[in-house]
């Protein structure tokens, strides 16, 4: 516990110097993504990697607090800062009461009802034109406003950005080592024996979906204010995967390997673009050996491949 | 304290269970016995609200818990361990204990989430109540192990250590000698009659005779999903009937 936080601050110290270390820049902008994207798998990595609940579905509601937010902030012109909320009450209360029915659901049944979810709400972006702008996309999002910033640039958007996402990681670790987080990963070793201890496994499972969705819809709110465009495509199955894949990668269950996927998963397409139409063959390729030399994410296989090669033999204790 | 009447448990054309009754009185260790395929295991699945029966009332402490889920009985003080030990083999011994202690905490969502100062103060009485069960089954240099690597025998020993934490009135063991050998036996034979001087009611069922006989004041005794038997290990030794059924019938 003391050791996360620790990691933590050391990594927020990171976070803060790698603007000067960077200089700026194109890498700032691929930077926001690398922080957008970590709020969304530490957002299902609660779902996935602690409660053991899959959702196919989560690239749905980071695109309906993107849209919520656009839509009261362009045509209603409500102000940013009062959207972003209100689009994650209205996530969290869609989550809920989608999560009561659905997570009664197991295993393969429990991706395909999200997975069916993660569709229609693509679908509706798509097709409620006078709405979203449909396919053509929905233009003219305001940026964000503090004290007369306008957060417009990649710099401060990256100063934006990461502030959440950093404040999303340490509520994330809190929760992680507390009552509920170890209640939520005694769900998922053995539901039948949580229940025998007390612990309300329905609710809890609802809770943390919801959860889960409020912090994707506010990833998606800021999506919105960095870009100022959104357009459906941003919100299809592909991303749901990737987010999945994120996780995974990274490895379940923990908070600094959701970050690690999700780095590694937004920046090796830009590494990979030298090799033109060869980077999808490279991406399939890394995943497949990911998934089968490492299975704890890298979170876990570095610090193993590590002792391997350097021969300490430290016991079996991992983090 | 515990009273079961009446249950009947019918799957598919099967009759697990045929009119069971019996009390079970405070502070009493009692043992529920019977050969393979008495309905053992399925009575106390009923019992512990992880089946709804066919027909028939649970009584706990004189309260009518027919149909209460598992998580509302531990909150009535009631809690079992199972046969083939559920542990939560991804955390630490200790952490599991502290999953027992969740009906004694209050702490929610967001209170955890964001550190409120009641929920440190709960986090450390919860890791001290924790922290008090291991020494109490003697798992105390375990502690940061994760469960899951753990033999058998000490499994059973923290899966008994979690469910004390509960502070349960009652305790329901299925087969808690199952695996173990006859050193590790004996010292869960002194763990029982300990749970039972603490004034926690424990029901057992087992197949060890040796051990239902040494430690059991009262004997259930179940065959072919119907009561056959009830009485002191005394009475149920001398009876004709048990002696039939676990021997066989001379015609």
């Amino acid at each position: 516990m003391k050791k996360d936080l620790l990691l933590f601050s050391a990594f927020a110290l990171l976070v803060a110097a790698a603007p000067q270390l960077f200089k700026g820049g194109y890498l700032m902008n691929v930077l926001v993504f690398v922080g957008i994207n970590t709020m969304l798998a530490v957002a299902l990595n609660l779902l996935l990697g602690y409660a053991g609940q899959i959702s196919l579905g989560h690239a749905g509601f980071f695109g309906l607090g993107a849209y919520l937010s656009g839509i009261m902030t362009t045509t209603y012109s409500i102000d940013p800062w009062l959207a972003m909320p209100i689009a994650a009450i209205v996530v969290g209360i869609i989550a809920c009461l989608i999560g009561f029915p659905v997570l009664k659901l197991k295993g393969h049944y429990l991706a395909m009802a999200t997975l069916g979810l993660g569709i229609i709400i693509f679908i509706v972006f798509n097709e409620t034109v006078d709405l979203t702008g449909g396919p053509s996309g929905l233009s003219g999002i305001p940026n964000l406003k503090i004290a007369g910033v306008t957060f417009d640039s990649d710099v401060k958007n990256y100063y934006l950005i990461w502030f959440f996402t950093l404040a999303v990681m340490l509520f994330s670790l809190n929760l992680a080592n507390s009552r509920v987080g170890r209640a939520l990963r005694a769900v998922h070793d053995s539901e039948i024996a949580a229940q025998v201890l007390g612990v309300n496994a329905r609710i809890l499972k609802v809770q943390v979906f919801t959860l889960s969705a409020i912090i994707s819809s506010i990833a998606g709110s800021l999506y919105a204010h960095t870009m100022t465009f959104i357009s459906p495509a941003s919100f299809g199955f592909n991303f749901s995967i990737e987010l999945l894949t994120m996780v995974v990668i990274g490895g379940l269950g923990s908070i600094f390997g959701s970050f690690l996927g999700a780095a590694l998963l937004t920046l090796l397409p830009e590494f990979l673009r030298a090799v033109n139409d060869y980077d999808i063959i490279i991406y399939g390729a890394l995943l497949m050996v990911m998934v089968m030399f490492m299975p704890g994410g890298l979170v876990r296989g570095i610090p193993a491949l590590y002792r391997k090669i350097f021969g300490q033999r430290k016991g079996t204790g991992n983090a | 304290m515990l009273e079961v009447s009446g249950i009947t448990q019918i799957f598919g054309g099967v009759t697990a269970l045929d009119s069971v009754s019996f009390k079970i009185a405070k502070g009493d260790i009692t043992g529920v016995i019977g050969p393979n395929g008495a309905g053992k295991t399925t009575l106390f699945n009923i019992i512990s609200g992880i089946y709804h029966q066919t027909a028939g009332t649970v009584y706990l402490e004189g309260k009518d818990v027919t149909g209460f889920p598992p998580e509302r009985l531990a909150r009535l003080s009631m809690v079992r361990t199972f046969q083939n030990i559920e542990l939560f083999g991804g955390m630490t011994v200790l952490e599991n204990v502290m999953v027992g202690m969740h009906t004694k905490s209050t702490s929610g969502l967001l209170a955890c989430s964001f550190k409120a100062p009641w929920s440190i103060s709960e986090e450390r009485r919860i890791r001290q109540g924790a922290l008090k069960w291991l020494d109490f089954t003697g798992i105390t240099d375990l502690a940061d192990q994760k469960a899951g690597n753990l033999p058998f025998g000490k499994g059973r020993l923290l899966e008994i250590a979690r469910a004390l934490a509960v502070e349960p009135r009652i305790i329901l063991m299925d087969e808690p000698a199952a695996g173990l050998n006859s050193q590790e036996t004996l010292a869960l034979a002194a763990l029982i009659k300990r749970i039972r001087d603490m004034d926690i009611t424990v029901v057992l069922v087992e197949h060890d005779m040796e051990l239902v006989m040494d430690i059991c004041d009262r004997i259930v005794v179940l065959n072919l999903g119907k009561k056959l038997a009830e009485g002191t290990p005394q009475q149920i030794q001398e009876s004709p009937e048990v002696i039939a059924a676990y021997l066989g019938d001379d015609d």
